[in-house]
């Protein structure tokens, strides 16, 4: 039960910009993706995502393939939170939110989507924006609003005010695992709202079982919020495997090009720097 | 008024409904009202109570009908022109929602972008140049022939909008604006060719139907009305995925939307009934966008509303246009595409400008 792509390659132009790439995001995990700009983070997440379809390997979710998975059954198992979403028509916040309940409309009641949308604001810190219009929003506000919408998709049926995997308190475990894509969440948002949708992030995984996959920048926040990383470069996984392991000061260095130091932090742990000779 | 106000409130914390669906009901109403005050004008005054006793006699729901030949007038002449007007007003209305959702863009209306000068160009090539693409057929096939045309010519217009205006998976305004322009030249320059190597009988057609009118071709329309009704029937439902698309494509797939097989499906059947309203009545411009933009202002943006809300705010716009191109120059009457172009485009540029005190486009 994870979200996994096998030999993934993509190609455009005839240029890779994805080569043999094998990753897997398990349920309860949290994996971050870095590497420098063009590494093919973004096209990863999107061959994750059923956006574009590899040109070769194969992408599975939940034991089958991506590719034979309809639209809406895709929908009810991974939500994805893009990084810009444009939208002309003046919706207001709460109908944004709203419309992350559509893969369950079938299926779900009114006042139940309007409990779990209203859930989602409030997490995502948007309630005072909430009768808002959407284009009138800043970039950083924007972004929470795809945030609470991408969390009310992904909690499908089950009811967000409970917390723990299940609310009839129950181990057992949902027959399908849920995945949450992030394409640069912090992108835009002040420092307290960055750790507060990370921490959003993480939560779900914890305590739903959700297996969360997220491109971030940022090396201390991969230190703190992430389980796993991989990095790539020039469309390739460079290494990947436990935070602790594979986030040392010469291997970024030697990716980013540019000098990263580790310095003990006096709160405990260690704190990467970059700086310039 | 206070008391009224808290009234409705309370009334609404009763009942499960919002502001949308009251306006809904509200514009049911309000398109029953135009239907029979339209049924009742024209040259000969049809008062609305008679009106009223036809039609309860035509149901079956009284025995005695009014004077026969006010009947006649009603059931040969009006009835079936107001039922034109419905249609067609809907469909137009409709496919102008759904074209500014499918673009992503509040300023898409079939009009503009050149989709009815498209479906013209087809019907006229064929009502002109018919018997020599049909040959020996075109007396069996010439009438089905033109809505045909016109239905082909709208989907070319379409695709090639679709195609050309697309720049990095989303649709660029001014880029579509000056296809439409582009399409518009074509297709006029196109009709303007078969006009000058028209015959007279032909000419007076041609000038007649690029000003649109409601007065039909008899029963060849059946085909065409018919093929609109079902577009509406089908076009209606498509409120929350159309709602999804307004988010970008890539983001209404991730909600479990089929966008491919969506925009093909859309795209095609808006042509159609675009193409068929053509076919029908000549050109008719402003109703596919003036319909979509009153009725988001009192439902806002959310399409699951503003679809069918459109198609009834088409159907009373037009219904309302007839009823002035019947009157205004008593006996004669006015093209009803000059009606509409007269009220909507001054009501359209002002509605352009609120638009842009708001910063909406």
């Amino acid at each position: 039960m994870t979200l996994m792509a096998y030999k993934a390659e993509f190609k455009a132009r005839g240029r890779y910009l994805l080569r043999d790439v094998s990753i897997a995001v398990e349920p309860g995990e949290v994996l971050a993706i870095l590497g420098p700009n063009g590494a093919g983070k973004s096209t990863l997440l999107k061959v994750l995502a059923g956006e574009l379809s590899p040109s070769g390997g194969t992408v599975f979710q939940n034991g089958r393939a991506l590719s034979s998975i309809s639209a809406l059954d895709l929908a009810q198992e991974r939500a994805v939170m893009p990084q810009a979403a444009s939208m002309t028509f003046p919706f207001t916040v709460f109908d944004v939110v709203a419309l992350g309940r559509a893969p369950y409309r079938k299926v779900s009641t009114r006042q139940f989507d309007q409990k779990q949308v209203r859930r989602a604001i409030e997490l995502a810190d948007i309630t005072h924006l909430a009768n808002r219009a959407y284009p009138a929003l800043s970039g950083g506000e924007k972004q929470r609003v795809h945030l609470a919408r991408a969390l009310v998709q992904l909690w499908g049926m089950t009811d967000a005010s409970q917390s723990g995997t299940e609310s009839n308190g129950s181990d057992e475990q949902p027959s399908v695992a849920r995945f949450l894509l992030l394409d640069e969440p912090t992108a835009g948002l002040d420092v307290s709202h960055q750790h507060a949708v990370l921490a959003l992030a993480r939560q779900e995984a914890k305590e739903r079982g959700v297996g969360v996959l997220m491109i971030l920048h940022d090396f201390n926040q991969v230190l703190t919020y992430a389980d796993r990383v991989a990095i790539l470069s020039s469309g390739e996984v460079v290494e990947q495997g436990s935070v602790s392991d594979v986030l040392t000061p010469d291997l970024l260095s030697s990716v980013f090009k540019s000098p990263i130091r580790a310095i003990n932090d006096p709160a405990g742990g260690i704190v990467l720097v970059s700086q310039s000779a | 008024m206070i008391a009224v106000k808290q009234r409705v409130a309370a009334l609404q914390v009763q009942l499960p409904v919002n502001r949308s669906v009251l306006f809904l009901v509200l514009l049911m109403m309000g398109f029953c009202a135009a239907t029979v005050m339209s049924l009742g004008m024209g040259g000969v005054e049809i008062s609305v109570g008679d009106v009223f006793v036809h039609l309860a006699h035509r149901i079956g729901i009284t025995e005695v009908g009014i004077d026969a030949f006010d009947a006649r007038i009603l059931d040969s002449l009006r009835l079936p022109r107001i039922l034109r007007a419905i249609i067609i007003g809907g469909g137009l209305g409709l496919a102008g929602a759904v074209m500014q959702s499918l673009f992503r863009n509040p300023i898409a209306d079939p009009g503009i972008i050149g989709v009815s000068a498209s479906a013209a160009f087809g019907a006229v090539s064929m009502i002109v140049a018919g018997h020599l693409i049909l040959g020996s057929y075109y007396a069996a096939f010439g009438p089905y022939g033109v809505p045909i045309a016109a239905f082909g010519g709208a989907v070319l217009a379409t695709v090639v909008i679709s195609i050309l205006s697309r720049q990095d998976g989303r649709t660029d305004a001014a880029i579509m604006l000056l296809i439409g322009v582009a399409i518009n030249a074509i297709a006029f320059a196109g009709v303007g060719v078969f006009t000058y190597m028209a015959d007279d009988a032909e000419l007076r057609n041609l000038t007649f139907w690029q000003m649109g009118a409601l007065s039909g071709n008899g029963p060849t329309d059946m085909p065409a009305l018919i093929v609109m009704a079902l577009g509406i029937a089908y076009l209606i439902r498509l409120g929350t995925p159309l709602n999804l698309f307004l988010l970008g494509e890539a983001e209404a797939r991730h909600l479990g939307v089929e966008v491919e097989h969506l925009k093909r499906r859309a795209t095609v059947i808006t042509a159609l009934v675009v193409g068929a309203a053509v076919a029908v009545s000549g050109i008719i411009g402003f109703v596919g966008l003036v319909a979509p933009h009153l009725v988001r202002l009192a439902t806002g943006p959310d399409n699951r509303y503003v679809l069918p809300a459109s198609a009834m705010g088409g159907a009373i716009i037009l219904t309302a246009a007839d009823a002035v191109a019947r009157i205004i120059v008593l006996p004669a009457e006015l093209p009803i595409g000059l009606v509409t172009g007269i009220v909507g485009g001054p009501f359209f540029l002002g509605l352009l400008i609120v638009e842009k005190k708001r910063r909406r486009l």
